[in-house]
């Protein structure tokens, strides 16, 4: 009720995030086959059809992120798509969004180290309306000058808020720049500050120019929607769209880690936040699934062993998790969290986290544990089905790090299959000390202010 | 998935993905033909429950969601958070269960289990599949009606919550609403925070605790709003055979005070090392069921909370580049609750962003709106009302809620008429009564010795 940051931004990015650990929506229950389509100039289109209300979402996915971009541009994908927004020749600037808003619908943008998506929330009888813009702007951007002056003050704000004054947020970035040393997950998604103001104009546009083309794309479009009737629409709306040369692969690999990395961040905080992140596979490997179940087991509910650990018996910490994405274009990190309690030391909350870890490694988990982690997995794939938007995004998702949609369906049944042997093993061999980065939050007394003078000033006229 | 379920703001995952300037990112419908379509049966049980009974059936699913009439407007002053700390001691032990057996029931069926206060009612719900619908009603009723309140239970949950109010400290979002609250709610119950203040956390006992849950918790003081894969038969009787027995109370007396406004501008500016000014500008607004809300509905969506189309958005974001995110906001509740608008920019624009909100505030009051900003603007509120409640939970909250405010079901079907009978006359007169940019509060956190506040 009283955020004061836009909650929406938040929900977005919990949502995404959550995504991105349940993944399937295979139910018996309504879930229709998404039907692909390949247009002539090589863009997928994927369908499905949804007819429990009169809605639908309609998502454009590029697979471009972070991970396509150089040292020194770090940021310029999510700058890009701050840009996609200010017109085309023939729907200048704030048309787009207003057009949407007008026909009751919503519009908005992501970008992430793999992938930048665009969408639509919309009544289904305005569908159309969403694929002409997203159309005409996949082509038709017109890069401004002062338009980028402006929106790269816009982006330094959004960096300020994620990263410069979230002592979190803080903490997220480093570690990511310690894991990572010749990949690009090495730097934020947001960029820093100077190359935020090194990026011209020619360089939005070479970005647009290489990676904004039909072959390069994904479109979803999940509702009540009829799937043979939109189809020649969209086919009519993108097939006159060049085919574009295709993106040369991003060939850097990041080498073995040999030897666990330790860093700590000292800044003004409450709270010390402690993170461990191991490098791990994505989809590629079978060991993905095993990974994905001992995240849930460790992390997922109050009766998880993290919880019942750190928070419910020892008091250590205020919150405890885990995240492990497997849809990610180049191996990711699997990472464990705590928000350290007042009082309780961080290096205790450390043990305490590789102590639960350990555990796996020894004695697998119980039967009833794993039991209980395959049935949330099933749970929530039918509790996701409730929305078409996070359906698409999936699906969009999948499709854009290469793992294809279809690697959807065989997520749950996958999952069933894990053992508590293959947890077991799948803890030894990745979460290991050697291929372990460690960060810690060390909270210092903040910095006196300039001019002491005007602190906490109350009810003056 | 965080295992934290009390804090509002949960550590954040890492920045993986970032968002051009993120909307409720939810599925949209439009149409006024589904929005009729909700029509919930209502009845009160024996014992005074208000149920509502809503079939759903696209998915194996069913959310159970009661709402009760309490919450931390009905605080003693000096013990602020005891609404919400009875809340979060629900789900931690009832005279049948552990802690840890309440949490190994519903994970063990992927279900959720949650209570949670709000200033004016609090919130207690189970989210399960259909199949687990008997066990989604045992551990609902188990903890709104047998709630154990263990001495060591009572003494952990403080402490964490204690913990979390240190932790929100590092949000200066939190701490700008937090203050913002005691200026605008001065004298009021609204102006603590839900969970309490450090000192009045620390003066709740166990007694209080008993004794708080003994007198508000009641059958007549709940709304119990079932919706998804379940049928009317098969409700009631679940309701009869979990809630039957539940021993019919009295209505606790309820203050009928209402904040007084903010009579002269008030400034408070608090001292944080950050590169940002969180900036929270406001007064007091209006109660939910006042008629003027659809009217300052249309104008606060043409003011500010129009997202990219909002006169403040296009103001301080796309010309200006001061601000990622500007929103205002009018929070109707029971009693008048406020207006106000947020947004964080560099320490150095501070003064150049408060002063362009207070030249849009202004602007609105002083000429009418254009007649495609007011079209604009009822489209999108008729066209997207049903995202709403476009899941079955979502459905739980506003069927209680709706009835919580005495609203009338007639809502979901006339919600669009109320807006279009909107004018533009109605638009400034509304802009003139409720936006004031003279007497208001305003607080500012950051490095304030640096923005040096003008204001």
């Amino acid at each position: 009720m009283t955020w004061l940051y836009p909650r929406h931004i938040m929900q977005l990015s919990w949502l995404i995030a959550a995504s991105s650990l349940v993944f399937a929506f295979s139910s018996p229950a309504v879930a229709t086959e998404p039907r692909e389509f390949i247009l002539s100039n090589g863009m997928k289109v994927l369908l499905v059809e949804v007819p429990k209300a009169p809605v639908a979402t309609v998502q454009v996915w590029y697979k471009v992120g972070s991970r396509n971009e150089v040292m020194g541009r770090a940021g310029l994908s999510h700058m890009l798509e701050h840009m996609m927004f200010k017109g085309t020749a023939k729907y200048p600037k704030g048309t787009f969004s207003r057009l949407i808003r007008k026909n009751g619908g919503m519009d908005n943008a992501f970008t992430s180290q793999d992938f930048t998506a665009y969408f639509e929330n919309l009544a289904a009888d305005r569908v159309e309306l969403a694929l002409e813009l997203e159309a005409d702007r996949m082509q038709g951007l017109v890069l401004d000058m002062s338009e980028l002056t402006t929106e790269r003050e816009v982006v330094k704000e959004e960096r300020r808020l994620r990263s410069e004054d979230d002592p979190q947020g803080a903490l997220v970035e480093t570690l990511f720049a310690q894991v990572y040393l010749s990949h690009p997950y090495h730097w934020p998604v947001i960029g820093w500050f100077s190359d935020l103001d090194a990026m011209t104009l020619d360089d939005l546009q070479r970005h647009y120019d290489t990676y904004y083309s039909p072959n390069n794309a994904t479109l979803v479009v999940v509702g009540d929607i009829k799937a043979d009737s939109l189809l020649p629409t969209i086919k009519q709306l993108f097939e006159p769209i060049p085919r574009g040369p295709e993106p040369k692969p991003i060939a850097t690999m990041e080498p073995e880690q040999k030897g666990e990395r330790r860093f700590l961040l000292k800044r003004d905080a409450q709270v010390p936040f402690v993170m461990l992140g191991y490098r791990v596979p994505n989809f590629t490997s079978e060991d993905s699934y095993a990974l994905d179940i001992l995240d849930t087991i460790l992390s997922h509910g109050k009766s998880s062993r993290l919880y019942q650990s750190l928070v419910y018996e020892q008091k250590s910490s205020l919150a405890v998790g885990a995240e492990y994405s497997l849809l990610q274009t180049d191996p990711g990190l699997f990472y464990f969290y705590a928000l350290v309690s007042p009082g309780q030391k961080p290096e205790v909350v450390e043990e305490a986290l590789q102590r639960e870890i350990k555990r796996l490694q020894t004695d697998p988990p119980t039967e009833l544990e794993l039991q209980r982690a395959k049935n949330q997995v099933e749970a929530s794939h039918v509790f996701e089905q409730d929305s078409n938007f996070r359906r698409a995004m999936l699906l969009g998702q999948a499709e854009s790090v290469g793992a294809g949609w279809q690697k959807i369906d065989q997520f749950v049944e996958r999952i069933l299959a894990v053992s508590t042997k293959d947890i077991q093993r799948v803890a030894r061999q990745y979460l290991t000390e050697d291929n372990r980065t460690v960060g810690t939050l060390i909270p210092v007394p903040p910095k006196q202010p300039e001019s002491p003078s005007t602190a906490a000033q109350q009810g003056r006229p | 998935m965080s295992t934290t379920r009390r804090r509002a703001s949960a550590p954040r995952r890492p920045a993986i993905l970032t968002l051009v300037m993120g909307f409720c990112a939810l599925l949209l419908s439009s149409g006024l033909s589904i929005a009729a379509e909700i029509a919930p049966t209502k009845f009160v049980t024996a014992n005074g429950i208000t149920v509502l009974v809503l079939e759903q059936h696209f998915l194996p699913i069913v959310e159970i969601h009661t709402l009760i009439k309490t919450g931390s407007a009905q605080d003693p002053p000096d013990k602020a958070g005891l609404a919400n700390l009875v809340a979060s001691l629900l789900d931690e032990g009832t005279t049948t269960r552990t802690s840890k057996q309440q949490a190994e029931q519903i994970d063990f069926v992927g279900g959720a289990l949650e209570a949670k206060a709000s200033e004016d009612f609090t919130t207690a719900s189970a989210r399960v599949l259909k199949k687990d619908i008997d066990l989604g009603f045992i551990l609902l009723a188990d903890m709104l009606q047998r709630p154990a309140f263990h001495k060591q239970e009572f003494e952990r949950i403080r402490t964490q919550l204690l913990g979390e109010m240190a932790s929100d400290n590092d949000d200066p979002g939190h701490i700008a609403m937090r203050a913002f609250n005691q200026l605008v709610f001065h004298g009021h119950s609204y102006r603590w925070p839900v969970n309490g203040m450090e000192d009045t956390l620390n003066k709740i006992t166990l007694t209080d605790v008993q004794a708080f849950y003994g007198r508000e918790y009641s059958p007549s003081q709940v709304v119990l709003a079932i919706v998804g894969d379940v049928t009317l038969e098969q409700a009631t009787a679940l309701v009869q055979t979990h809630f039957g027995a539940w021993k019919k109370g009295t209505a606790p007396a309820r203050s009928t005070k209402k904040p007084s406004p903010v009579e002269r501008k008030t400034v408070q500016l608090i001292e944080k090392d950050l590169t940002q000014s969180t900036i929270v500008l406001g007064h007091g607004g209006l109660p939910r069921a006042h008629p003027d809300f659809y009217s300052v509905t249309v104008m606060n969506y043409i003011l500010g909370a129009g997202g990219f189309s909002s006169r403040l958005m296009d103001s301080i974001r796309d010309k200006q580049g001061l601000a990622y995110g500007i929103m205002s906001h009018f929070d109707a509740r029971l009693m008048p609750g406020s207006f106000w608008v947020n947004l964080q920019t560099k320490t150095e624009t501070t003064n150049q962003a408060i002063t362009g909100v207070l030249s849009e505030i202004k602007s609105i009051r002083d000429a009418p709106v254009s007649d495609q900003e007011l079209a604009e603007a009822k489209s999108f509120l008729i066209g997207s009302f049903p995202l709403r409640f476009d899941s079955t939970a979502k459905l739980g909250h506003v069927l209680a809620q709706v009835e919580f405010y005495g609203l009338g079901f007639e809502y979901f079907s006339d919600y669009p008429k109320w807006i279009d009978r909107v004018t533009k006359e109605d638009v400034q007169r509304v802009a003139k009564q409720y936006l004031d940019p003279k007497r208001y509060a305003l607080v500012v956190v950051g490095n304030v010795a640096k923005a040096k506040v003008k204001h």
